[in-house]
């Protein structure tokens, strides 16, 4: 009992910490590839301690659906953050939902951040979240797809019990189902957590925004909560890339020296897939709003190829 | 003892009370202000009664049945509640009593209000006939029950008989129900030629004593027959046009049970009267469940009427439903009781938790249109700040049906899904493909529903009333508020305590497949829905509630910590630096689902039209006249030229029906002749 409250409480320090950070190295690295200076790595941790003490503005028209939505929104995430291994194979939360409660979690705390979004009732705000849906509905399946190839490897839809299946096969990522599932999740990270070429985290041209649009109203403590909240969905999209695909250190014992190769480790796998994020944002351009279900739809054609692939090339060896 | 047959016939006296007393205060006290309350009220004393009775048909270890003699040959009035006619008698009960509430304050005012005693001796008669609907063990007996829904649901849809909608729309229900009802009467009679008799009991594991291709032929019938009442794509096309029109009440009872009994009927044939099925059987029933849920979601999000909205996603439902009664065919196929009880217990499930939320949907959609006096999401807005206990049962029934945790709608899916991924490594090749797909699509479908009630419910409730009707709106009477707030709570308790609830399947599996899995799906003290074992995967409801509101928290701590000083305003949202927002700058609900129409383009074949009229300048529009339309494929392509080859040959039957009496007078003739010979011959 103890040592499951250390494991929750350990996992939710380290998303609600480390989530800004990834963040902000993006922004650096991003910087960096374009020749730029850059935002310190530390900003977003500034960003956030100047919003919690901001005064807010809330639009006349709202209603207690737009204060609601940044606690529902906050919640839903950070619950889902404890429903995947980071540095344990076992998630602190494992038994209370699997991959799929993961997916919808995130789609409950989405589903309220598009009613905040039409609740202003500004044009902007309804254009958001009108994206938002469309783009995230359209990812959904090749999300699902990829996901199932992993999980009937594991015969399992616990991310713990895929991460263990996965755990003594230092090879596995070159079998082709992994190599494709991992192309077309990496697709739909671009797409859900906003990048370029599907969304520009940067711009604030009113008419290119997706997610900036649907909260354009938020501000102070509230927009606090949902920036931290995007920042710790990404973190926890980029998690479940990156220990599904490539177990390593993930402890089985909880020894100090463990735990420390295991959050060095970690941090190296984040950090390297931030570059490859980073990487692709760098050398694309955004794509207009109605080339993007193109692009998912390689990824949904990436995921079938994958399932296809387990039984012909036998994905679970 | 439970008491199951008295409850049962107790409930049946309260609607059959409702019938006769609605109709004598048609006569006799049409104004009294108590006719809509009393007969109400007999509607939700018999629901509660046949609750009971179902209650005690899933719990009781015998068999519960009786029956009368008719004194006609080949009828017997014979009841039996076993577990899956009690389940589906239990679902009847809950949304009964809902609605029953609900009606006491809406039958108050509207078309339905003219004639209150009618309104609810149809009710009542509906109620009454689909409860013998679930219970009949026997085919004639079921046949008539069968065909009083109809006719009981057809009065209720034309209430408004006033509008031609309403007429048209009942008229294309009627017709396609006896279209329905013509295939499954087809179906039943090869069923009972093999069986020798019309006792539901003789007939268990009938269907592959059926000689060559005729079990086959049967079991097509009696799909497509059911599936006219169900709603299946292609056989849909009622649906989206009666329902809306019958009273918010009405259309709440015909999406949450009346389209079910179509479901009923299939669960009794392919779990009952069928033991297991070729597998194309199944491949079948799945994929008309994939592709009635995608189109179901995708047409439902071009609505911008409200109740046709809901309509249509009684179709991606029944469809979701269709996904698990698919798998668990295919899994008994191959030999997988176990498995098979799981996707069956995912369908049965979704059907009773669809049923709740739509009922729910349907009623706050009732509340809406009747504050509002319009079905046109683009004239609302702004509700909740005027409705509130409207606004948030609606969003409970939204948060529902697209599938989000922690209620209803989420246990269901996620069953579904698991079903549909447990079949890797069991069955043969095509299976391990077509389920994850259909799992992805399923996902699909999930996803659309979302942006759909994101859209219902936003466009509808939030910002500013975009009509003076919408900001003219008032709170609904309590009654009305009552009946909705007893299907948000079932919807939530359906939810959080799901592992509680699912013991009910176990007999019903037992009946189809000689197992019964709800141990294997329960762990952790019953706080934990397992797939089979916690291996394989596990959700727990209740502890994801509790969690999201302990981590809620955190903001809290947070804004204590540091957010106590900040101030809070309120200002206009952001208009460009051109002050004077209106509602008229508002998102609407065609701008919302402008993505998705054009992403699936190829489907919808989207039609519009521009005028604008200027003066100097084309910058400088005067007025703007804008009209878009989507393309009805199935209506175009399959049931226009339906239609127009029915009425050509109508035309050149015409010929045989003179109007001469000679002419007639020999048809009897010759038919007599024929049958003469027919009998001396045979």
């Amino acid at each position: 009992m103890i040592g499951l409250l250390v494991a929750i409480i350990g996992q939710t320090a380290l998303v609600l910490l480390f989530s800004p950070l990834i963040t902000g190295f993006s922004k650096t690295l991003k910087a960096r590839l374009q020749t730029r200076r850059g935002p310190p790595i530390l900003q977003p941790y500034r960003d956030l301690h100047k919003l919690l003490r901001k005064g807010m503005v809330m639009p006349e028209t709202a209603s207690w659906i737009f204060s609601a939505t940044p606690y529902v929104l906050f919640a839903t995430t950070l619950l889902a953050a404890l429903l995947i291994p980071t540095v344990s194979a076992q998630a602190p939360l494992s038994p209370i939902g699997g991959v799929l409660a993961v997916v919808y979690l995130l789609a409950l705390g989405r589903f309220f951040l598009a009613l905040g979004g039409l609740d202003a009732g500004s044009p902007f705000g309804g254009l958001g979240s009108s994206r938002e849906m469309t783009i995230s509905a359209i990812a959904e399946p090749a999300l699902m797809l990829a996901v199932f190839t992993v999980a009937l490897g594991a015969g399992s839809t616990s991310l713990s019990a895929m991460a263990q299946a996965a755990v003594g096969q230092s090879w596995r990522f070159l079998a082709p189902s992994q190599m494709l599932a991992f192309a077309a999740l990496f697709i739909v990270l671009i797409a859900e957590t906003g990048r370029i070429p599907v969304d520009n985290p940067a711009t604030h041209l009113e008419l290119t925004m997706i997610h900036e649009a649907m909260i354009l109203e938020y501000s102070g403590p509230y927009l606090a909560l949902i920036e931290w909240s995007a920042w710790m969905k990404q973190m926890i999209l980029m998690t479940l890339l990156v220990n599904v695909f490539f177990p390593y250190g993930l402890t089985a014992e909880a020894s100090a020296s463990g735990i420390a190769i295991s959050v060095g480790l970690f941090i190296f796998k984040l950090a390297t897939l931030a570059l490859a994020v980073v990487l692709v944002e760098t050398g694309n351009a955004k794509l207009r709003l109605f080339r993007v279900p193109e692009l998912l739809a390689v990824a949904f054609v990436l995921s079938a190829l994958a399932l296809i692939s387990t039984f012909l090339f036998g994905g679970r060896g | 003892m439970w008491p199951t047959r008295e409850l049962y016939t107790a409930g049946m006296f309260a609607f059959a009370f409702g019938v006769t007393g609605g109709i004598a205060s048609h006569w006799f006290a049409r104004h009294a202000r108590w006719t809509s309350w009393l007969f109400c009220c007999t509607a939700v004393l018999g629901a509660v009664l046949e609750a009971a009775a179902a209650v005690g048909g899933l719990l009781q270890r015998s068999e519960v049945a009786w029956s009368f003699a008719s004194g006609v040959p080949y009828l017997q009035y014979s009841i039996r509640l076993d577990p899956l006619g009690s389940f589906f008698l239990l679902t009847l009960s809950v949304l009964a009593a809902g609605v029953g509430v609900y009606s006491i304050g809406y039958l108050k005012h509207g078309p339905a209000g003219k004639n209150p005693g009618l309104s609810c001796a149809l009710l009542n008669l509906l109620l009454e006939s689909l409860t013998v609907v679930f219970t009949a063990s026997d085919v004639v007996l079921f046949l008539i029950a069968w065909e009083v829904t109809v006719a009981a649901a057809y009065f209720l849809v034309v209430t408004n008989h006033e509008s031609a909608e309403a007429r048209s729309g009942g008229m294309l229900y009627i017709l396609m129900s006896r279209a329905g009802t013509g295939m499954v009467f087809s179906g039943l009679l090869l069923l009972v030629s093999a069986a020798g008799s019309t006792d539901f009991r003789g007939m268990h594991g009938i269907g592959e004593k059926l000689l060559g291709s005729n079990g086959g032929i049967a079991f097509l019938l009696l799909f497509l027959g059911f599936g006219v009442k169900a709603g299946i794509i292609p056989l849909h096309i009622w649906l989206p046009a009666a329902h809306p029109v019958a009273p918010s009440h009405i259309s709440a009872l015909m999406s949450g049970i009346v389209i079910k009994t179509g479901i009923y009927g299939m669960a009794r044939v392919f779990f009952d009267f069928y033991g297991a099925v070729p597998p194309w059987a199944g491949m079948l029933v799945l994929l008309v469940g994939v592709v009635s849920a995608v189109l179901g979601v995708l047409y439902a999000l071009m609505e911008h009427d409200l109740k046709r909205l809901l309509a249509y996603h009684s179709i991606e439902n029944i469809g979701i439903i269709l996904m698990g009664f698919g798998a668990a065919l295919l899994f008994r196929s191959y030999g997988h009781p176990a498995l098979a009880a799981l996707a069956l217990i995912a369908g049965l499930f979704h059907t009773l938790n669809h049923g709740v939320f739509k009922c729910l949907l349907f009623l706050g959609a009732g509340s809406v249109l009747h504050a509002t006096h319009t079905r046109n999401m683009e004239e609302m807005g702004g509700l909740i700040r005027r409705m509130p206990s409207t606004a948030l049962y609606f969003l409970i029934g939204a948060v529902a049906i697209s599938g989000l945790p922690p209620l209803n709608g989420f246990v269901s899916e996620w069953l579904t899904y698991q079903a549909l991924l447990s079949g890797f490594g069991a069955t043969t090749e095509l299976t391990r493909v077509t389920f994850p797909i259909a799992g992805a699509l399923l996902a699909l479908t999930a996803a659309l529903a979302a942006a759909c009630f994101v859209k219902a419910f936003g466009i509808t409730f939030l910002a500013l009333p975009r009509s003076r009707e919408a900001e003219e709106a008032r709170e609904s009477a309590g009654s009305m508020r009552a009946g909705m707030a007893i299907l948000a709570l079932a919807c939530v308790l359906l939810g959080l305590g799901a592992t509680w609830f699912l013991p009910v399947f176990d007999p019903i599996t037992r009946q189809a497949f000689g197992v019964g899995i709800s141990p294997d799906l329960i762990a952790g003290n019953g706080f934990i829905l397992t797939a089979g074992s916690t291996r394989s995967g596990a959700v727990s409801t209740l502890l994801i509630a509790v969690m999201l509101i302990a981590l809620s928290g955190i903001p809290l701590l947070l804004w204590l910590l540091w957010g106590r000083r900040a101030t809070r305003a309120t200002g206009p949202a952001w208009d460009c630096g051109q002050p004077g927002l209106s509602s008229e700058n508002e998102y609407t609900a065609t701008a919302f689902s402008k993505p998705l129409r054009m992403i699936f383009g190829a489907l919808f074949r989207p039609r519009r039209e521009i005028q604008a009229e200027f003066e100097v300048s084309p910058y400088y529009p005067k007025s703007i006249h804008f009209e878009s339309e989507i393309q009805p494929a199935f209506e175009k392509h399959f049931y226009d030229p339906l239609r127009a080859g029915i009425l050509g040959i109508a035309r050149r039957m015409r010929m045989v029906q003179a109007g001469s009496l000679h002419a007639y007078l020999t048809y009897i003739f010759i038919t007599l002749i024929l049958l003469l010979i027919f009998a001396v011959r045979g």
